[in-house]
C-alpha cells in the first residue's frame, strides 16, 4: 500500500487542480445561481463519508469476527476520515441552505441522517480514546450498529419530514446534465483519490503506533 | 451523584434535536430567491468561498494532525531503541 | 438450553431485585421527575403544544433506559458475577437474553405508571387504541434496550462507562424515537390516524428484528477478551 502512496498524490493532486476549473465554467443553476456551486464539493464529500462507512463497517466486522488487527487498524482509520469528511460536508450544507433555503438547518433528510451517521462515528472515536482497555471491541460494535441502522435512519426521517414542506434542491443531473455532469464527475473522483490517499496515511500511523506499542510490551519483558 | 447529573445533562441536549422539529417562524415553504423581499437577500460569494476554504483547511488541518502524531511515534520508537541498546540484554 | 439460561438469568436479577426494588423505585421516581420537569418547561399558560405528551413519554422512557441501563450493569460489576457468567457453560447469546428481558420488563414497570401519569397531567387520550400503544411501547422499549443492554455490558469495564453510553447509544436509537414519537402521536390525535400509526409501528419492528439479532451475533465476541 505504501508503494501507492506517491502516484496517488499525485492523481489527486492533478484532479484538485482540474476541478476548479470546470466548476467554474459549468453554468449556473436556474433557481440557485452562484451558491449551488457548493454542490461540486458538498456531494463528494458525502461520497467520501460513505467510502469511509463502508471500509468502516467491513473493517469492524472482520476485526471482531476474525481478530485480524490490520482490519481494525482501517477500520479506525475510515472513522476518522468519516467525521472529517462529514464534517466539511456538514459545513458545507448550511452554508448552502442559508443562501438557497434563506434558514442554516431545515431538518432535510439527507443532511439529518448524515448528521446522525457523523454523531455515531464521533461516539467512535470518543470510545476508542476514553474507553479504556478492549475500547476496540467497543468501538467496532458501535460501527457495525451505526452502519446497520443508517437505512432506519434515513427512512424514519424522511417519512417525518414529509409532514413538513419539501425542498428540493439538487438539480437532477441524470437526466439533464446540461454540463454540470463533469465538474461533478471530477471532484467525486478526485474526492474518493483522497479519501483513498488519507486511508493510507492514517493506516500506515495506525501501523507505526501499533509496533510502538509491541515494542514497549517486549521491553518490559 | 455528578455522574448521574453529567449523564442527564448529556442526555438532555442531545434529545433536544427532535424536539426542535419545528420549521423556523420565517419561512415555511420554499421561496425561490426572486420571491424574497431586498432585505434577506444575501451575497452569495462570501458563502461559497467560505465553504471552499473551509474544505481546503479541514484537510491541512487533518494531514497535520497525522503528520504530527507519526513524529510522536517515530520519535518514541527512536527513544526506546535507544534505551534497548544502552540497557542491553 | 437456550431459553431455560435466558430466564435462569432473568429470575435471578427478579430475586435480587424484589428484595430491596432498588433499581425498579430509582428509575421510576426520575422518570416521573422528568415528566416534572418537561411540564415546566413547555407548558405555557396552562397549555402543552401539541404532541407533546408522546414526546414527553418517549423521552422519559430512553432516560430512565439509560439509568436502568447504567444501574443493572453496575451491579454486576460490583459483585464481579459477570465473570462467573461468563464462564458459566451457558451459550453466551442467551446471557444477552436473559440481561434483555430483565430491562424491558423494568421499563415495562415504569411505562405503566408513566403512561397514565401523561394522561393525566396533559389530557391525552391515551387509552383510545390500548392494544396499539402497548405494541408500540413494546416495540419501542424492546429496540431500546436490544442496544443498549449490548453496550451497558460492552461497557462495563470501561472507566468512562456512565456517560459514554448515552454518547453511544442516543444516535443509534434516534429512529426508535422517531417512530415511537410519531407513532404515538398518530394514535392521540382526533380520530386517531390507525393506517399512520400501523407504517410507524412496521418499521418499528423492523428495527427490532434486525438489533436483536445483530445483538445475538456480535454479543459473543464482543464479550471474550
Amino acid at each position: 500500500m505504501k508503494k501507492l502512496f506517491g502516484p496517488l498524490a499525485i492523481v489527486a493532486a492533478a484532479l484538485f487542480a482540474i476541478a476548479p476549473f470546470l466548476i467554474a465554467n459549468a453554468p449556473y443553476e436556474s433557481t440557485m445561481l452562484l451558491i449551488q456551486k457548493i454542490f461540486y464539493f458538498h456531494v463528494p464529500s458525502w461520497v467520501g463519508m460513505y467510502c469511509g462507512l463502508v471500509v468502516a463497517a467491513a473493517g469492524s466486522l472482520w476485526y471482531l469476527f476474525k481478530g485480524s488487527k490490520a482490519a481494525d487498524r482501517y477500520a479506525a482509520s475510515a472513522a476518522e476520515l468519516i467525521v472529517v469528511f462529514g464534517l466539511n460536508g456538514l459545513i458545507s450544507g448550511p452554508l448552502w441552505a442559508r443562501k438557497a433555503w434563506g434558514v442554516w438547518w431545515q431538518w432535510d433528510v439527507k443532511l439529518t441522517s448524515a448528521l446522525l451517521l457523523w454523531l455515531m462515528f464521533v461516539a467512535y472515536l470518543l470510545v476508542r480514546k476514553y474507553g479504556g482497555p478492549g475500547s476496540e471491541k467497543l468501538a467496532a460494535a458501535v460501527a457495525i450498529f451505526g452502519a446497520a441502522v443508517s437505512p432506519f435512519v434515513y427512512v424514519s426521517v424522511n417519512i417525518w419530514r414529509t409532514m413538513h414542506p419539501k425542498t428540493s434542491v439538487v438539480p437532477d443531473i441524470i437526466k439533464n446534465p446540461q454540463g454540470m455532469a463533469a465538474p461533478l464527475l471530477v471532484s467525486m473522483a478526485a474526492f474518493v483519490v483522497l479519501f483513498v490517499l488519507l486511508l493510507n496515511l492514517r493506516v500506515a500511523l495506525a501501523e507505526r503506533q501499533d509496533a510502538l506499542d509491541e515494542l514497549y510490551l517486549a521491553h518490559e519483558d | 451523584m455528578m455522574r448521574r447529573l453529567s449523564i442527564a445533562l448529556v442526555s438532555m441536549l442531545l434529545a433536544a434535536a427532535p424536539l426542535l422539529a419545528q420549521a423556523p417562524a420565517g419561512q415555511s415553504e420554499f421561496v425561490p430567491v426572486n420571491g424574497l423581499p431586498e432585505s434577506e437577500k444575501l451575497p452569495a460569494a462570501p458563502l461559497l468561498v467560505v465553504a471552499y476554504a473551509v474544505f481546503l483547511v479541514l484537510m491541512v488541518f487533518y494531514v497535520w494532525t497525522v503528520w504530527r502524531r507519526l513524529n510522536k511515534v517515530e520519535a518514541d520508537m527512536r527513544a526506546l531503541e535507544q534505551r534497548t541498546a544502552k540497557g542491553g540484554r | 438450553m437456550f431459553l431455560r439460561t435466558s430466564l435462569l438469568v432473568l429470575r435471578k436479577d427478579f430475586a435480587i431485585e424484589v428484595k430491596t426494588l432498588e433499581i425498579v423505585m430509582t428509575t421510576l421516581f426520575f422518570a416521573v421527575a422528568c415528566v416534572l420537569v418537561f411540564s415546566f418547561a413547555f407548558v405555557k399558560e396552562g397549555q402543552a403544544p401539541p404532541d407533546a405528551a408522546p414526546a414527553i413519554l418517549w423521552i422519559a422512557v430512553a432516560f430512565s433506559g439509560t439509568l436502568a441501563l447504567g444501574r443493572t450493569f453496575e451491579r454486576e460489576r460490583y459483585a464481579e458475577t459477570l465473570r462467573a457468567l461468563l464462564l458459566a457453560p451457558a451459550p453466551r447469546p442467551a446471557l444477552y437474553v436473559g440481561k434483555l428481558l430483565g430491562i424491558v420488563v423494568l421499563l415495562a414497570l415504569d411505562e405503566l405508571i408513566l403512561v397514565p401519569l401523561i394522561a393525566f397531567l396533559f389530557g391525552a387520550p391515551m387509552f383510545v387504541r390500548p392494544l396499539l400503544l402497548a405494541a408500540f411501547l413494546a416495540c419501542g422499549t424492546t429496540a431500546f434496550a436490544a442496544v443498549g443492554t449490548l453496550f451497558a455490558a460492552m461497557l462495563m469495564r470501561s472507566r468512562t462507562r456512565d456517560v459514554l453510553l448515552p454518547i453511544l447509544l442516543y444516535p443509534v436509537t434516534v429512529p426508535v424515537i422517531i417512530c415511537g414519537v410519531r407513532g404515538t402521536a398518530a394514535l392521540l390525535s382526533t380520530p386517531p390516524d390507525e393506517p399512520t400509526a400501523k407504517m410507524w409501528l412496521a418499521i418499528l419492528f423492523a428495527m427490532d428484528v434486525v438489533f436483536v439479532t445483530l445483538a445475538l451475533w456480535t454479543f459473543e465476541p464482543l464479550m471474550s477478551e
